[in-house]
């Protein structure tokens, strides 16, 4: 929130996505990541004289995974077409875009803020090539091709977003969604994930307010500050009698602060048109069904399925379902072991997530299976709690299953009822003071003989045991 | 020289070889192409080995379609390592790096590809004298423009400077400029032929085609090249026909009971007498053979040159925006900053009449003109293409003059460009509709100036249209 809370922020954003593709979208060079400058540059992505875009079939059907899963109207017949403008590392001089047609209108992202579902629609989901990268140098400008022509998706929502933490909450979704469908791994600093945003303020009821668009974000960091920063700005300039002029703005991490870019007068006007060198993209309906009908479970719906079927908290679910790796782990760790589940998510959340360097991007560094399999064991008895932490710190460290671990250290639990009662007498006889008070009615200090015994055992006492035994003892039985 | 199927007669027969063949067309053209102007580039040395090629694959029974003939290409479709221009200043050094699918096909089918013939600067003009590399003279009327856009490729064929030669056609440029030479020249139904790797003026209305001494000649050459092209989303998969055979058996009374359309719109106040005189006597000829000719009305081909330069200014506007001297081309060593480069080397390297294309077609596609100039275009480029559609109802081809006037003397146009796009006015129906149209020679005016009689089929019959022609071609020679 800004500090002027007599104002309402008013935020709407278009997200790029690169497809997962091998090949670009109107051609056949790779789309690897990470060669050499122009090395993925073949005469369509260069422009050269008399060539001519063919539409990547997987990308195609990878934009209809996205408008599916977002529960977009998905249009069978959609239009490309060219805009022109004119920039070094765009070859052709016009990007080939959706404006007229695009491939999905409608739909919507859910996402939870402040421990509440939310939805945020959307306008329209179109295709596009992307145009290739500049990096200047003192007086040099590098141009590097590599990009131009790698597909993308360009998602905008309507204006519905309200504050920082609600524009960064529906990008995490939707990144975590198109994760999930693999239609883009999402790759911030690789740009496989960009963000612009509109920015407007209003006082609350009023009419919409004239918007900035933010260029330029490249994490959920910056972009929760840059719109803070640009909300502040446009508060201040009209509270001191100013006004908010269209205009696109640069944010720059290093100062926190965006500047303008181009104003509404130097727009470019891209003089759309129909591109002629595509005939329009007609899906047919067998792969329009089939691709409709081959999506996984979602994220929020998987959020929800826990919820429901599992009774965990919305909080948890959300957790474990933030990140793809997570939540197929969650659900591996669930097909081998399903008792218990809410125990499951506890560990996972609680206690492995803690050892996961990178959740977003890889799963939790113990097998599936030997989780499983710890689980399996304390929910048996097999293992107390102190020695399923001694045994999963091992599990860590050593990288071997439960089992073999515990029978490797002697992590077993001491079920000897004649051995307990062994001790326990001997506790008993060394603290007379206390057994006295607890047989007065001092119920609390049974924990204090149970923290005796389990020192006496380095813990390895079988809970239940332990505590029937100490019981009957402890009444003199 | 012979016609293409003579050519190959003498060469299957072993009369001549492939490499004599080269040297005495190599040998022709250093001799009047200085005059004449209709080669920008002359492959000497890739002709001969091509030659030499062709005549070993001839001697191991592997002769193509086209084996050991001459063909010139039109400059602003792309041969692999040989200069091609555009026949502008802004590509005056591009050498391609790539083969066009139909330069492939030409050389799949044994052609030896003798140079690159001169056109109007990225193919834009009636007229060749937009070359920059100079205006090409007409062999069939001294003094006088070739016609345009394919101007060399007419005059080259024309002179017998090739066997055949590749044109390209937005708006008539091949047969406008065929009909001011006295050659065939043949635009196949859009989509027929591929148009991977042709400079691009105005890709919904671009197509490859062949110009030819006779009819036979540019059904093989529209063989070799036509067909489906997986480079090309526009190329079409309707099977190719053996149309030089289906025209080798074609006899004037094939012409029995064909149903020949004679649109009113198309003889209109500004036809040249002679002009009119010739396409009717043309078409007598071919009701004496037993075609019914019947009138029929095409109603929006007066609006036809307004829609047509509309459109292929707005394409032309775009598809000409990667020559910014960036990465190939015309770069100015004179700039100052990015924005000065490209006007300068895009100022540079365009001529006159490019940059009145592009500034035309930037304007009819800029935010509030858009749906006034560019979407009213497409209604009318859709009327017309329903007038044909009604008249092919009728009527089985349809024919025409090809031009309102034969070739005109250089400079005839040169203070009112807009009277040089009316001289198109015929053959731009075609290319907005997309149907095939072949331009055959009919008679001569006074100065002896040829006449082309221009005719129609719909869409992907060019067999028909080549049966027609090669009819009309025996009555005449007759």
């Amino acid at each position: 929130m800004t500090q002027h809370d007599a104002w309402e922020i008013v935020i709407g954003l278009e997200v790029h996505a690169q497809l997962k593709t091998d090949s670009k979208i109107f051609s056949r060079e790779s789309t690897a990541f990470g060669a050499e400058p122009n090395q993925h540059v073949n005469e369509v992505c260069a422009g050269l004289p008399g060539v001519l875009p063919v539409l990547n079939k997987r990308a195609v059907e990878l934009a209809m995974r996205a408008g599916f899963a977002l529960g977009c109207d998905v249009h069978r017949d959609s239009r490309f077409d060219r805009k022109n403008y004119f920039y070094p590392d765009l070859p052709k001089g016009y990007q080939i875009s959706q404006l007229f047609h695009p491939i999905c209108t409608g739909g919507a992202v859910t996402y939870v803020l402040d421990g509440e579902e939310r939805t945020c629609r959307l306008t329209r989901i179109h295709m596009e090539e992307d145009a290739g990268k500049s990096t200047h140098r003192g007086d040099a400008s590098l141009v590097d091709l590599n990009r131009a022509g790698i597909p993308l998706i360009e998602i905008v929502s309507e204006p519905e977003l309200r504050s920082p933490a609600e524009a960064a909450a529906y990008l995490k979704a939707l990144r975590n969604l198109l994760r999930a469908l693999n239609v883009c791994d999402g790759n911030m600093e690789q740009g496989s994930f960009r963000c612009d945003a509109n920015v407007s303020v209003r006082r609350p009821g009023e009419p919409l307010g004239t918007r900035a668009e933010l260029k330029n974000i490249n994490s959920f960091r910056f972009i929760q500050r840059a719109i803070e920063y640009e909300a502040n700005r446009q508060i201040d300039l009209i509270e001191s009698g100013g006004a908010v002029v269209q205009e696109t703005r640069l944010y720059n991490s290093d100062t926190g602060r965006t500047a303008s870019m181009r104003s509404k007068e130097e727009a470019h006007d891209y003089r759309y048109f129909p591109d002629p060198d595509l005939p329009p993209l007609r899906i047919d309906e067998a792969w329009y069904n089939a691709t409709r009908d081959s999506l996984p479970e979602l994220p929020h719906q998987r959020r929800q399925r826990y919820q429901r079927d599992l009774g965990l908290s919305l909080y948890d679910a959300d957790n474990l379902t933030a990140a793809p790796p997570l939540s197929d782990y969650f659900e591996a760790v669930l097909a081998l072991f399903s008792e218990n589940p809410k125990n499951t998510a506890n560990w996972i959340l609680n206690t492995l997530l803690a050892h996961t360097p990178n959740p977003d991007a890889e799963p939790p560094p113990i097998p599936p299976q030997h989780l499983a399999d710890l689980l399996r064991l304390i929910h048996a008895g097999d293992l107390n709690h102190q020695l399923a932490r001694q045994v999963f710190d091992l599990m860590l460290t050593t990288h071997r299953d439960p089992t073999t671990i515990i029978d490797a250290e002697g992590l077993r639990p001491v079920r000897d009822t004649a051995g307990l009662e062994a001790l326990i007498h001997t506790i008993i006889d060394e603290n007379p003071a206390q057994v006295a008070q607890y047989r007065e009615g001092k119920d609390k200090l049974f924990s204090f003989f149970m923290g005796q015994l389990m020192k006496k055992t380095q813990g390895k006492a079988d809970a239940n045991l332990a505590r029937d035994t100490m019981t009957r003892l402890l009444k003199g039985e | 020289m012979n016609t293409l199927r003579h050519l190959l007669h003498d060469l299957d027969r072993g009369h001549t070889s492939a490499a004599h063949l080269t040297e005495a067309t190599l040998q022709a053209i250093h001799a009047q192409n200085p005059h004449l102007n209709a080669y920008i580039t002359v492959d000497d040395e890739g002709a001969r080995a091509q030659a030499l090629q062709a005549d070993q694959d001839r001697a191991n029974g592997q002769a193509g379609p086209l084996c050991g003939v001459p063909i010139a290409v039109k400059d602003i479709i792309l041969t692999r390592g040989l200069r091609t221009t555009a026949a502008s200043r802004m590509l005056a050094n591009f050498i391609p790096p790539y083969d066009a699918t139909v330069v492939e096909r030409l050389r799949q089918a044994g052609a030896v590809i003798i140079g690159k013939a001169s056109c109007d600067a990225f193919a834009m003009g009636s007229s060749n004298e937009h070359s920059a590399f100079g205006p090409v003279q007409n062999p069939a009327a001294p003094g006088c423009i070739p016609g345009g856009s394919s101007g060399g490729s007419a005059a080259a064929v024309a002179a017998h400077l090739c066997a055949a030669a590749l044109g390209t056609d937005t708006g008539g440029s091949i047969r406008q400029p065929a009909s001011h030479c006295g050659i065939v020249g043949l635009k196949p139904t859009y989509g027929r032929v591929s148009r991977f790797g042709v400079v691009a003026f105005a890709s919904s209305l671009d197509q490859v085609g062949p110009m030819a001494r006779t009819t036979w000649d540019a059904a093989r050459l529209l063989e070799v090249i036509a067909g489906f092209d997986p480079r090309d989303s526009t190329s079409s998969n309707q099977p190719t026909e053996p149309w030089a055979q289906r025209v080798a058996q074609t006899t004037p009374d094939d012409l029995r009971g064909r149903r020949v359309g004679v649109p009113r719109q198309y003889f209109t106040d500004g036809i040249q007498p002679e002009v009119e005189a010739a396409v009717r006597a043309a078409i007598d000829h071919l009701q004496r053979a037993g075609a019914h000719i019947i009138d029929i009305d095409l109603p929006h081909t007066p609006h036809a040159v307004a829609a047509y330069y509309l459109l292929c200014t707005a394409e032309a506007s775009s598809n000409l925006a990667r020559y910014d001297g960036m990465r190939y081309g015309h770069r100015a060593d004179d700039a100052d900053d990015l924005h000065d480069t490209y006007a300068r080397s895009r100022a540079q390297g365009f001529g006159a009449e490019v940059k009145r294309r592009i500034i035309l077609g930037t304007y009819a596609l800029s935010t509030g003109y858009y749906d006034a100039y560019y979407l009213r275009a497409q209604k009318v480029r859709t009327l017309i293409r329903q007038d044909f559609e009604r008249a092919f109802q009728q009527v089985d081809l349809i024919a025409t003059p090809t031009a309102p006037t034969t070739a005109f003397p250089f400079g005839a146009h040169q203070t009112d460009p807009l009277s040089m796009y009316l001289s198109d006015i015929f053959t731009i129906s075609c290319n907005l509709a997309g149907l095939p149209g072949l331009s055959l020679p009919c008679g001569q005016d006074k100065q002896a100036r040829p006449i082309g009689l221009q005719l129609l089929a719909p869409w992907f019959h060019e067999g028909d249209l080549l049966a027609a022609a090669a009819a009309y071609e025996q009555l005449r020679d007759a």
